[in-house]
């Protein structure tokens, strides 16, 4: 095997070994595990990192092995798939110093950590896949990955989000096995390329590829959160803050709207994809969704679900980005994987640092935490502006290039959808941000346990602050070189090339 | 062709060895289980042999006694026969390690290590077996041992069931031989290539087409005459279990696959329409009934009810290489896979003193090994990747499409969602806060890891089927090519 072939496997592997061996672990070898963990992540960084300069010096890593006559196994470093593979590998790490500190103490260790670690290999699987049915392998490994750690808790409610989570995402593959080999019928092959596969057969076989487009669709959308398929995410918040961290922001749903930007840019092709009016369907869908998201996490009293529909709603950017046809739009919806990601890993943390030192998960409650808290407090409401799209925060970014974008391509209505939605974003976040600042604190916390000088565990304190402050890095540098921006515009140009 | 070739008695070994065996077993009790393990392990070794041996050279034809065919007995070997004598192999292997520990403090093991030997030479002579008579024969002994197997369990239950389990069994056989009878009345031979050759659609032959097949449907358990598995696979003891589910209720489909290649290649299509049809309600009607059961062994029997729908879907897809390729690699997954499951619930079982679902949370937590078995194989059930069961679905769907035939797609698809239910049924309990946890401190390991080692094999098939694949039914001279290719 060379050294070109060897380097994606080598990602996986550095979050699959110490997965594999943690499992093994007896529950006490505290130091080991986390030993274990960190290193893994560091490692993956590394790799990663690496690849992407490597390959940005033109060196092109992949890994085939046969899977069935005419089909490979494929891992492959491309631009998009590094895009998303480098996110997640840093986010990982960052959620494994937070989920350490999160659940000291806490039963089950080995079990929550070894699947955490095959989670995150999951999602680097289906960042790399270089065809449709090695991103469905890793697109299925993750759902069952994933499973153990919504169910945690083991506690009813846990069990009945765990079962939900199944349902929809287990369905959803299913869907998604059927639409993979429906195209491969038609097809022939399931290769990702710049341009897609399907135009040599888009006079012949419209009716039979537009078919099997929404059946993609409705597999991939699952983890997406379309509406109507999101469900499962509001109900999975139940499970700790790090799993939530992980599902909304780094894995899971991460991998839904990448798989979104895999099935148009790199199966269909922007070009039939439109031209077969499938891009201005799921455009359709993604607006539904994000008003419906912002309009559901309005009623919401709790704060984690609140977050999880305000994810509904933020995720179907990206999708609205992938599907409004046009490199300025793209780029928005592109750069929302990085920039939703980190904007949403930060409230997750924030909100988990609410439960864990103070024992507030309900929005009533929070009065006044910006006293009582003001590091993890300053980073929610940061953010909170981030996902309203106050400039300079990251979310101003996407925004700006989707409503651009949007009026490039003749489709004025979107920027009056992201007007409205930023309203619903305000009207949600900002009475938190009031209560927070401005309200007077409790004189008692439902179970404050302070421990130490500083506000919480610096192992809770630290994660939060990085992941706001590159979420604040990210919107005030976006015009530097190496930016995520940059590099968004990168592969839209790539994908838009004549 | 001679009885000296070189390397071809691979062939004769495998049924000698395992008979040679079972003689030994019965004989000293004492040794039984070390002669079971070393002639599991040889089986094993000549089980590849042969399989090496038919990929390089192509199909393989041995003459008892120099004797050929239509006068003498001819064994025959082709790539499908190795891979499932390897397979039958692999699970008697590991089925036969679990044994030694989950037999410990029981009276059953010197009747066991004896009549599990020779149910393995039965399998063995009957995927080695060329004609139709030689079939019935060996079929006949397969099944004989597995009833004799199933009673062999301390129990009243057990005991009615494999009595039912013998009377279906012989009537099946009844029917199968009247079948055989007609043929041969027909056609005046009972080799299977001499049969495609010589078979003629007359009324004798539609009578042993449908005589034949349903016998090899009840016996092969195919819904709605699937009555008599559920209660012999689950009440058996469960290492038998494994032997049965994995094993032994596949070789009545080998058979009628055989069939279906050489004297019944031109069965109208209506034929295979109607067991494809039998099938897909076979899947749903048995993944329905596992979800409802409140027996853990019940629920893994009920959803090999459904998986043997999976096989009966070949028949609509005849037409399609990748159908056969398909259901032989499903074949083989399931076969690892299920027989995991088995081994990984017969620990629960002996754990806990019982098998109700609703109670595994309370060894869930102390047997972990045997739940990542129970959890992967259940995994493959699912047919999720990179198992050996999502490549054989996905060659069944492969086939469907290409026969413009969706509808089967669906139906596997939809199995496949069906299996997630009930495996997950079980496998929610793993994450039950436990009030009262069973001391499980006292298992054994063995028979947790073999399970596993079972269940691990099952889950990466689908990386080491590609080769496989080729082999089955592939371009060239192959099992299939080599037995239609003499169809007038």
């Amino acid at each position: 095997m060379t050294w070109q072939a060897a380097l994606p496997l080598l990602v996986l592997a550095s979050s699959l070994l110490p997965g594999l061996v943690i499992f093994a672990l007896p529950e006490r070898s505290r130091t080991l595990r986390t030993a274990l963990n960190l290193s893994g992540a560091v490692v993956k960084l590394f790799l990663v990192v690496w690849m992407l300069w490597q390959s940005g010096q033109g060196v092109h890593y992949e890994l085939r092995a046969a899977l069935l006559p005419g089909l490979d196994l494929v891992l492959r470093s491309s631009e998009l798939g590094l895009f998303f593979v480098v996110l997640s590998a840093l986010l990982w790490l960052v959620t494994t110093i937070y989920a350490v500190g999160y659940l000291e103490d806490s039963p089950n260790r080995s079990r929550f950590f070894g699947f955490f670690s095959l989670c995150v290999t999951a999602t680097a699987g289906a960042a790399l896949a270089g065809n449709l049915i090695t991103f469905l392998a890793f697109y299925e490994m993750l759902t069952l990955a994933t499973y153990p750690l919504v169910v945690h808790r083991g506690t009813a409610a846990a069990r009945r989000a765990g079962r939900m989570y199944l349902a929809y995402t287990i369905g959803g593959g299913g869907v998604l096995t059927l639409g993979t080999l429906w195209l491969y019928s038609i097809t022939g092959t399931l290769e990702f390329v710049p341009g897609g596969i399907v135009a040599p057969f888009v006079d012949r076989n419209a009716t039979a590829l537009s078919a099997a487009f929404v059946v993609l669709v409705a597999g991939i959308g699952v983890k997406a959160a379309l509406v109507p398929l999101h469900s499962w995410l509001p109900t999975a918040m139940v499970a700790p803050a790090p799993v939530s961290a992980l599902l909304h922001a780094v894995a899971v749903v991460k991998v839904g709207a990448f798989g979104l930007m895999r099935l148009v840019f790199s199966t269909y092709g922007v070009e039939a994809a439109s031209g077969l009016g499938l891009a201005q369907g799921l455009a359709v869908v993604a607006a539904v969704t994000i008003v419906y998201g912002s309009l559901r996490a309005l009623a919401q009293t709790n704060l984690k679900r609140l977050l999880a529909y305000s994810t509904v709603s933020q995720l179907s950017y990206i999708a609205l980005g992938i599907a409004l046809g046009g490199a300025v739009a793209a780029t928005g919806g592109i750069v929302h994987l990085v920039h939703q990601g980190l904007m949403k890993i930060t409230l997750f943390f924030a909100a988990g640092n609410l439960a864990e030192t103070l024992g507030v998960h309900e929005i009533r409650d929070m009065r006044g935490a910006g006293r009582r808290m003001p590091w993890s407090m300053a980073a929610f409401t940061l953010c909170a502006f981030g996902m309203i799209g106050t400039p300079p925060m990251a979310g101003f970014i996407s925004k700006w290039y989707l409503g651009i974008g949007a009026v490039d391509s003749d489709a004025a209505w979107v920027v009056w959808l992201l007007a409205g939605s930023s309203i619903l974003n305000a009207a949600y976040f900002l009475p938190i941000v009031w209560a927070i600042w401005f309200e007077p604190p409790p004189e008692q916390w439902p179970h404050d346990k302070r421990s130490g000088r500083a506000e919480t565990s610096l192992m809770l304190l630290v994660p939060t602050l990085f992941t706001a402050a590159m979420a604040l890095a990210v919107g005030l540098f976006a015009a530097t070189p190496y930016s995520p921006l940059e590099w968004a515009r990168l592969i839209a140009a790539r994908q838009y090339a004549p | 062709m001679t009885a000296l070739e070189p390397g071809s008695t691979w062939v004769v070994w495998l049924i000698v060895s395992p008979l040679a065996a079972a003689l030994i077993a019965f004989l000293l009790p004492r040794v039984a289980a070390a002669i079971a393990l070393a002639n599991a392990l040889f089986m094993g070794v000549a089980a590849l042999a042969l399989l090496d041996l038919v990929t390089e050279q192509g199909p393989h034809r041995y003459s008892l006694g120099g004797w050929g065919a239509p006068l003498g007995i001819d064994l025959y070997a082709d790539p499908l026969s190795g891979v499932l004598l390897v397979v039958a192999a692999v699970v008697v292997l590991a089925t036969l390690f679990y044994s030694r520990d989950y037999l410990a403090r029981t009276a059953i093991g010197p009747l066991f290590w004896p009549i599990s030997l020779f149910l393995h030479a039965a399998l063995n002579a009957l995927l080695l077996s060329a004609d139709a008579f030689n079939l019935y024969v060996t079929l006949e002994l397969l099944s004989l041992s597995a009833v004799a197997l199933v009673a062999l369990a301390d129990e009243q239950r057990a005991v009615a069931a494999a009595l039912r389990y013998l009377l279906a069994s012989i009537v099946a056989s009844l029917a199968y031989l009247l079948g055989v009878a007609l043929l041969y009345h027909t056609a005046g031979v009972l080799d299977l290539a001499a049969l495609a050759e010589r078979a003629t659609w007359t009324p004798a032959t539609w009578a042993a087409l449908g005589l034949m097949t349903a016998g090899l449907a009840v016996k092969g358990a195919l819904f709605p005459v699937h009555f008599w598995l559920p209660g012999a696979h689950s009440y058996a003891p469960s290492p038998v279990s494994a032997l049965l589910s994995a094993l032994v209720v596949k070789a009545p489909f080998y058979v009628l696959l055989r069939l279906w290649y050489a004297p019944f290649a031109g069965a109208p299509e209506a034929v295979g329409t109607l067991l494809g049809l039998l099938g897909a309600l076979a899947i749903v009607w048995g993944s329905l009934q596992a979800l409802r059961q409140a027996r853990l062994k019940l629920l893994i029997a009920y959803s090999t009810v459904a998986q043997i729908g999976y096989l009966f879907l070949f028949f609509p897809l005849a037409q399609s290489r990748s159908a056969l390729q398909g259901v032989t690699v499903f074949i083989l997954g399931h076969a690892l896979a299920k027989a995991a499951m088995f081994l990984a619930a017969g620990n629960m079982h002996k754990c806990l003193g019982h098998d109700r679902i609703q109670d595994l949370h309370r060894v869930a937590r102390e047997l972990p090994v045997t739940l990542a078995a129970f959890a992967v194989g259940g995994v493959c059930i699912m047919g999720l990747p990179p198992s050996g069961n999502f490549i054989g679905k996905w060659l069944l769907i492969e086939a469907a499409f290409a026969q413009g035939e969706w509808g089967w797609a669906v139906v596997v698809v939809a199995g496949g969602l069906l299996s997630a239910a009930y495996v997950f049924r079980v496998l929610g309990h793993a994450f039950t806060v436990d009030d009262k946890p069973v001391d499980a401190s006292g298992a054994p390991a063995s028979m947790a890891w073999a399970a596993f080692a079972l269940a691990l094999l099952a889950l990466t098939l689908g990386v080491f089927a590609a080769p496989l694949i080729d082999l089955i039914g592939g371009p060239g001279e192959t099992a299939v090519a080599h037995l239609s290719s003499r169809e007038p």
